[in-house]
């Protein structure tokens, strides 16, 4: 199977999702330049970390314009598996395909660290192979990863189950202090309403071999792997009406 | 000589005061007036101002900076080029380099902390190497002054807002403080990068009637006069200088980095160069002089960003993100074509000629014409007066029966701990990105930082470093520690040391006592990397690092490289198991002198620095390469600040496990000072380490062979940190409390909303 990592001219993330995918998973990659218009026979596509196009407006505001965009967003539609990765999951935000938005840190600081996130769903492409309420040690890289949506957004997102990672403890316990960024409930990753499209914070990429401090995030690639064998449309056919690039849900737009 | 017609316009404008305000002093305008032939116009004035001001020229420095071992089978590139560069195996080589931005860093933190880190990096990219990595060496004033933690708040913040966004992780580094920082702080950035070792580009211009290219971002007015500014002292006007500091842009850095590798993997570059100090200036003559040609370039084709730009602003001018590009002739559209795809335009501005000159065309008048050698070989070059400063007899006495009596070992310990310069820096390096590329094997805080390298089974450790304190005391013994400490350090982690960088951050050349320092200093250096053949690769100076009158500590930073064969051995500085072996390599002795106790105890820089002896710090790193080689060592630690009673409690933090030690007291001549020389001094050569307990004596064949001499020191485990001497308790804290000083100290200067803690 093929993953498909799309290059913003920003993204600084993509050789490292790239190289879980290719080198650590040993699956088929492939780089897509943010100009083109085609995913080119892909069964997954990651949008990586990075900062899309300078992100001086904002993350990810300029990326969602993208030639590439289009195709991503007919894939996600489509129902194909979609991450967004830090800044990747700020384009989807900015794209629409995800309800919400980030807000700068509490801290005002980038902060780059190991977090614990717990496993808050299962029946997504990318959480399929975790048990639900593993606790993965991931690190997160941002400065902007405060996730923030109106009220009844929040509401609706738990209701629903697309809270799919949460900030928690070791042990998983969700606390204040577990909070790395100041995210509403804790939120650290979310699905779209048919369970597709993901984004979250944390780099799993970046946790996919012991020497490099963890391999917690490798059971998020081996779970797509594992859905997109067994056929996506299968698990992850629930119905929702499609979203379209540019009317986004964000509400700092409002 | 009859001035020819173009230039004799503007001769009338030079005056006394023109040069002041260039920095030129009466003889170089008179060597100037030689080199030319004639009066110069105020562009070619600008020109030289900047080509010979210190920064670029290195005219006090370079007579001493020849002396140093530029050479070894590893070396691919020495001085002279963007970076250094040396082979490290798989047909790869390691680009390098260490390079200052103090002087902008205390004008305008975050900015000149940035556009310090974008500069290095151009460097790098420019040799055709991938940055994989980025550290730095800072020095700050205390931190209980305000505008100290202002500083360094915006400088950290600059570095990280740099270097995260670009994508290229801050894996290490240091930070150290000082008063005579307060007005001057350090800014020093160490970049490295990966190339193959025969695609190695340099900065050359040469075919005659090739094209140069300019691109990258526009060209204003910011930075005009930076290099100039570097190479004058503060005073309370400093301030007004802010427009000399430029506004850095890593999305266009970014760009540029991504289209320029991809421009060098065609074979249609000549040669490339960034404009940094000096700008349009520096980048043209340097290029052209290095080929042995000429450059002619036409400013009005140069992309402008502000309107009514003068030829000698534009030639000045150091915005950032611009580099110079010569192009084979017939290739233009392939290069052309590689800068659109990353949405840059490729401006042809000029051709390389043959008659070694600068000629500078303003539509199609000449308005420069300037023979290269004239800027850069011919530049001046000055052995100035030495003294041996006045304030060394006083400052190395060091009487301790004049003190008062010491503290407790256990209050000593505590306040050590708290001291911002042994205690913990995560609020610092929380900042950076430090894991982006995935190369990351020992995180900051760990020791060295240590990257991999994909593709092969190697890796390599970094790690700068200097005890300004030490060079303060005595520079040539200073300056050896600071070698000696920096190659240890990654030794510790495993790794052979194969190369080095140094930024020589000095006070005003003109002092004879100043220029002393840096003469001993650069002897210092150059006697410890013959010593441990590690070749210095370049480097950057930095001089007139004084606010009013007063210079900051001479403080020679040294990056140094390690090379680890195998990157599954690498050693960090964290116990790994209870019941593991504590050992100490190295010897033990009463040296207090310039140590963190005085400092925090005492509010004394004092005595003599530690004494080294080269020899046996080479087989100390033998030792502690081979010991990581063979899987022997399972954590190394050198002492360096506080003794090693902060060392032995610092391989305890992180891991939740503690140790029981017992060492040998050392006598310090005054018994009230026994227990502290025995706890705290901060004897060079010294690593403590563990070691599995049935493979103990493997290693001390392993240690034996080389004389290095081992002392059980006691056992990883226990509930708390017990450090005894010749048997009795001296300090017994839990590792809990002592973890928790050591963690929060930095971060409690700071709004404690940052704190965080998890």
């Amino acid at each position: 199977m093929k993953f498909a990592v799309v290059v913003f001219p920003g993204s600084n993330c993509d050789h490292d999702a790239y190289h879980a995918a290719k080198h650590v998973l040993g699956q088929d990659a492939e780089f897509v330049w943010h100009k083109d218009t085609s995913l080119s026979g892909a069964d997954v596509v990651v949008l990586p970390g990075g900062f899309s196009y300078g992100d001086y407006l904002r993350t990810g505001a300029i990326a969602r314009f993208s030639p590439i965009m289009r195709a991503v967003s007919d894939f996600a539609n489509a129902g194909g598996p979609v991450i967004g990765i830090c800044n990747g999951f700020q384009v989807l935000l900015e794209a629409g395909l995800l309800p919400g938005a980030m807000l700068r840190n509490r801290s005002v600081k980038f902060q780059c660290e190991f977090v614990h996130v717990r496993v808050e769903q299962t029946d997504t492409p990318f959480t399929a192979a975790c048990r639900s309420g593993q606790v993965l040690r991931l690190p997160i890289a941002h400065g902007e990863g405060n996730y923030y949506a109106e009220p009844d957004v929040v509401e609706r997102l738990e209701r629903q189950r697309q809270v799919i990672f949460r900030y928690t403890t070791a042990d998983g316990a969700v606390t204040d202090a577990a909070n790395p960024n100041g995210s509403l409930n804790s939120i650290a990753g979310i699905c779209n309403e048919r369970r597709n499209v993901i984004g979250l914070m944390p780099h799993p990429e970046r946790a996919c071999e012991l020497a490099v401090g963890s391999d917690d995030g490798l059971v998020v690639f081996e779970s797509v792997v594992q859905s997109v064998k067994m056929g996506s449309g299968v698990i992850f056919g629930g119905q929702s009406a499609p979203v379209a690039v540019g009317q986004g849900t964000g509400v700092l737009e409002k | 000589m009859t001035p020819d017609p173009i230039f004799a316009a503007t001769t009338s404008t030079i005056t006394e005061s023109v040069l002041e305000r260039h920095g030129l002093k009466p003889d170089e305008y008179e060597r100037i007036l030689k080199a030319m032939g004639r009066e110069p116009t105020l562009t070619e004035l600008g020109i030289f101002s900047v080509m010979w001001s210190e920064h670029c020229s290195y005219k006090s420095s370079r007579v001493h900076l020849k002396t140093l071992p530029t050479t070894g089978k590893r070396v691919l590139q020495g001085p002279g080029e963007n970076a250094g560069a040396v082979d490290i195996g798989d047909g790869l080589a390691a680009v390098f380099k260490i390079e200052s931005h103090n002087h902008p860093s205390f004008i305008e933190p975050y900015q000149g902390a940035a556009t310090g880190v974008g500069g290095i990096i151009r460097d790098i990219f420019t040799m055709g190497a991938r940055p994989i990595a980025l550290l730095n060496s800072l020095r700050f004033g205390p931190l209980d002054l305000p505008l100290v933690r202002r500083t360094l708040t915006g400088v950290v913040a600059g570095i990280a807002g740099y270097g995260n966004s670009i994508g290229i992780p801050t894996v290490g580094g240091e930070i150290g403080f000082d008063e005579s920082y307060t007005g001057n702080p350090l800014v020093n950035v160490f970049c490295l990068g990966i190339s193959r070792a025969d695609e190695i580009i340099k900065g050359t211009a040469s075919g005659a009637g090739n094209p140069v290219y300019y691109v990258g971002a526009k060209t204003g007015r910011d930075g005009i006069h930076g290099a100039t500014m570097a190479s004058a002292e503060f005073d309370d006007r400093s301030a007004e200088k802010r427009p000399a500091v430029q506004v850095g842009d890593p999305f266009m850095e970014k760009l540029l980095l991504e289209a320029c590798l991809e421009v060098m993997k065609t074979d249609a570059l000549v040669g490339i160069q960034d404009m940094g100090a000096a700008g349009l200036t520096c980048s043209t003559s340097e290029m052209g002089s290095r080929g042995g040609a000429g450059v002619e370039i036409d400013v009005s084709l140069v992309p402008q960003r502000e309107t009514g730009m003068t030829p000698y602003e534009i030639m000045l001018s150091e915005s950032q993100e611009r580099m110079l590009l010569v192009v084979k002739k017939g290739r233009e559209a392939e290069v052309e074509r590689i800068f659109e795809k990353w949405d840059l335009h490729a401006a042809h501005i000029g051709h390389v000629t043959t008659d070694g000159r600068m000629r500078v065309k303003d539509r199609g008048t000449v308005v420069a014409d300037i023979p290269n050698t004239a800027l850069t070989d011919e530049a001046p070059l000055y052995r100035r007066p030495m003294q041996e400063p006045a304030y060394l007899t006083e400052a190395r006495k060091l009487s301790l029966a004049d003190l008062p009596a010491p503290a407790t070992p256990a209050v000593i310990f505590a306040q050590l701990l708290a001291s911002p310069a042994i205690a913990s820096k995560r609020w610092v390096y929380r900042q950076y990105d430090h894991m982006v590329r995935t190369n990351t094997l020992v995180l900051p805080g760990m020791g060295a930082g240590v990257v991999r390298i994909k593709g092969t089974s190697r890796a390599l450790a970094l790690s700068t470093d200097c005890n300004g304190r030490f060079v303060y005391l005595d520079p040539f013994v200073g300056a050896q520690l600071a070698v000696a400490e920096a190659a240890r350090n990654v030794a510790c982690a495993g790794a052979q040391p194969i190369g080095a960088t140094n930024c020589l951050n000095f006070g005003n050349p003109e002092r004879p006592e100043i220029m002393w320092q840096f003469a001993r200093a650069v002897e210092g250096i150059g006697a410890a990397c013959r010593a441990l053949d590690i070749p210095i690769t370049g480097g950057n100076v930095s001089l007139y690092n004084e606010t009013d009158g007063r210079a900051v500590l001479p403080t020679p930073v040294l990056g140094v490289v390690g090379l680890l064969e195998d990157a599954d051995r690498v050693v960090r500085r964290t116990f790994r198991a209870e019941g593991d072996v504590i050992l100490l390599l190295g010897e033990s002795r009463a040296e207090l002198g310039g140590s963190e106790y005085l400092k925090v105890m005492h509010q004394l820089v004092r005595g003599v620095p530690p004494s080294i002896d080269l020899a046996r710090e080479a087989a100390l790193q033998r030792v502690l390469v081979a010991g990581a080689s063979a899987g022997l060592i399972r954590s190394a630690h050198d002492c360096a600040e506080g003794g090693l009673a902060i060392t032995v409690a610092e391989c305890c933090f992180d891991t939740g496990l503690c140790a029981a030690v017992d060492v040998n007291q050392v006598t310090a001549g005054d018994v009230r000072f026994d227990a502290v020389a025995t706890l705290f001094a901060e004897s060079a050569s010294r690593v403590v380490v563990s070691i599995e307990s049935g493979r103990v004596a493997e290693f001390l064949t392993l240690a034996g062979k080389e004389g290095v001499p081992v002392t059980r020191l006691g056992e990883v485990g226990g509930r708390a940190i017990r450090i005894a001497i010749d048997g009795h308790p001296a300090i017994e804290v839990p590792v809990a409390e002592a973890e928790h000083i050591w963690a929060t100290a930095v971060e409690s200067y700071f709004d404690p909303k940052d704190a965080n803690v998890r």
